[in-house]
């Protein structure tokens, strides 16, 4: 760390901080107890940044960098909480809510969910955009598990967790755009799929598309923590 | 000081809002000191009064009868207050949104019924083809989500808005809640 070029010295919400090169905004910022909202990027799993919710201002640019994938460097200031970037979060928040059905009040997720908690957090009281009501399938043909469409985000840490870390790459994404969603092997049914029933993706699953058929009701935590535990383990074997 | 006129409304949603507004218990006797309700399905009043200052609506807009009513409650109303999820965001009713009015009224009067299976036609209005949050109708002053919105939020937040005073909704609540 005494090498001058390793160390890189920025300023983050008026804070001054110093950051190792290589790491990224996201990373540095909650090092020093600051916070970004984030939905798409979990601690353990490549960023894709493909949620834009922690996108951030730096000072000289116009245009907004994702935290979880732009990486620090010398003299750069940040600003993560400004009026432009609410207005963003809140939209991009508004969209995730209008695109599929996400019934708050009957999911299973309700009181566990990232995005119904990143949209109090946002101050979301409604959503302007007209819900599109999409009629999407449900495929509870796994005997532990069950995809429902409706609530998927496409946030990708199914995908992401079950390549790389699970190592099975049964999830992937198949379509584009409004067309897009997550299907198992060459989109056939979850159950008889080559899943490994490990339920990594359930864990990381940040809303209720992906749920465990034993638990019922709300009361359906999940513990995404696991991953960087994990990841520790296997590096220091 | 007159006393605020105000009126709940019942629209598509399963009154479980005005359930949750009742358990406001005791307080609602503080809350009848600044308040006169003038309309509600707790009281007697057919018609929906000219002027109202407060107007608290629950429920989604699901039918012809509904939209007709919540223009009319927008015309007479100071202060429109979208109550709930269903009048929020759809919430349950607009589940049937994917599916259309068709195939429910099939399954429901038809398909399950075991006398006279017909779809009914009279006395009973029309639905839309999709249910839809009130804003997508009428402008909404104040939003209230929950299902339901607890006794606490009804009583912080109408508190503030007989008061006048400041009022921020996500700390008290959120969708599903």
């Amino acid at each position: 760390m005494s090498n001058g070029d390793d160390v890189k010295t920025l300023i983050i919400d008026d804070q001054e901080v110093s950051a190792r090169r290589g790491q990224t905004i996201l990373e540095v910022a909650r090092e020093n107890g600051i916070n970004i909202p984030t939905l798409c990027h979990l601690e353990g799993l490549s960023s894709v940044g493909a949620c834009r919710l922690c996108l951030v201002e730096i000072k000289g640019s116009n245009k907004l960098l994702p935290a979880c994938i732009a990486t620090v460097f010398e003299s750069m200031e940040v600003s993560t909480d400004t009026e432009r970037l609410r207005k963003h979060r809140r939209t991009i928040l508004e969209l995730l809510f209008a695109e599929r059905n996400h019934i708050c009040s009957v999911c299973v997720s309700n009181g566990h969910c990232e995005l119904q908690t990143l949209a109090q957090e946002q101050g979301l009281t409604h959503i302007r955009l007209p819900y599109r009501n999409p009629n999407l399938p449900v495929d509870a043909s796994h005997e532990r598990f069950t995809v429902d469409h409706n609530r998927c985000i496409l946030c990708t840490r199914c995908v992401r967790v079950c390549a790389e870390i699970e190592g099975a790459h049964v999830w992937d994404v198949m379509g584009r755009g409004i067309n897009c969603m997550v299907i198992t092997d060459l989109h056939e049914e979850w159950g008889s799929s080559t899943c490994t029933r490990c339920g990594k993706c359930v864990q990381v699953c940040p809303t209720g598309a992906l749920f465990d058929k034993g638990k019922i009701g709300s009361e359906h935590p999940k513990y995404p923590d696991f991953l960087p535990y994990l990841n520790l383990m296997r590096e220091a074997r | 000081m007159s006393k605020l006129k105000l009126a709940t409304v019942w629209l598509d949603g399963c009154s479980g809002c005005h359930m949750s507004f009742l358990d406001m218990d005791e307080r609602l006797i503080e809350l009848a000191e600044f308040v006169d309700v003038v309309y509600s399905p707790l009281v007697d009043t057919k018609e929906f009064p000219d002027e109202v200052d407060i107007a608290l609506v629950e429920g989604a807009v699901a039918s012809v009868d509904d939209e007709k009513k919540i223009r009319k409650i927008r015309a007479h109303s100071k202060m429109l207050v979208a109550m709930g999820d269903c009048a929020v965001t759809g919430n349950v009713p607009s589940m049937r949104n994917p599916i259309g009015p068709e195939a429910i009224l099939d399954r429901a009067f038809i398909e399950n019924a075991t006398a006279q299976p017909q779809i009914p036609c009279v006395v009973v209005p029309k639905l839309l083809n999709v249910v839809r949050p009130i804003h997508e109708f009428v402008k909404v002053d104040v939003f209230l989500p929950g299902c339901p919105p607890s006794a606490e939020t009804f009583h912080t937040a109408l508190t503030a808005l007989v008061n006048g005073g400041p009022l921020d909704i996500a700390a008290l609540t959120r969708f599903g809640a």
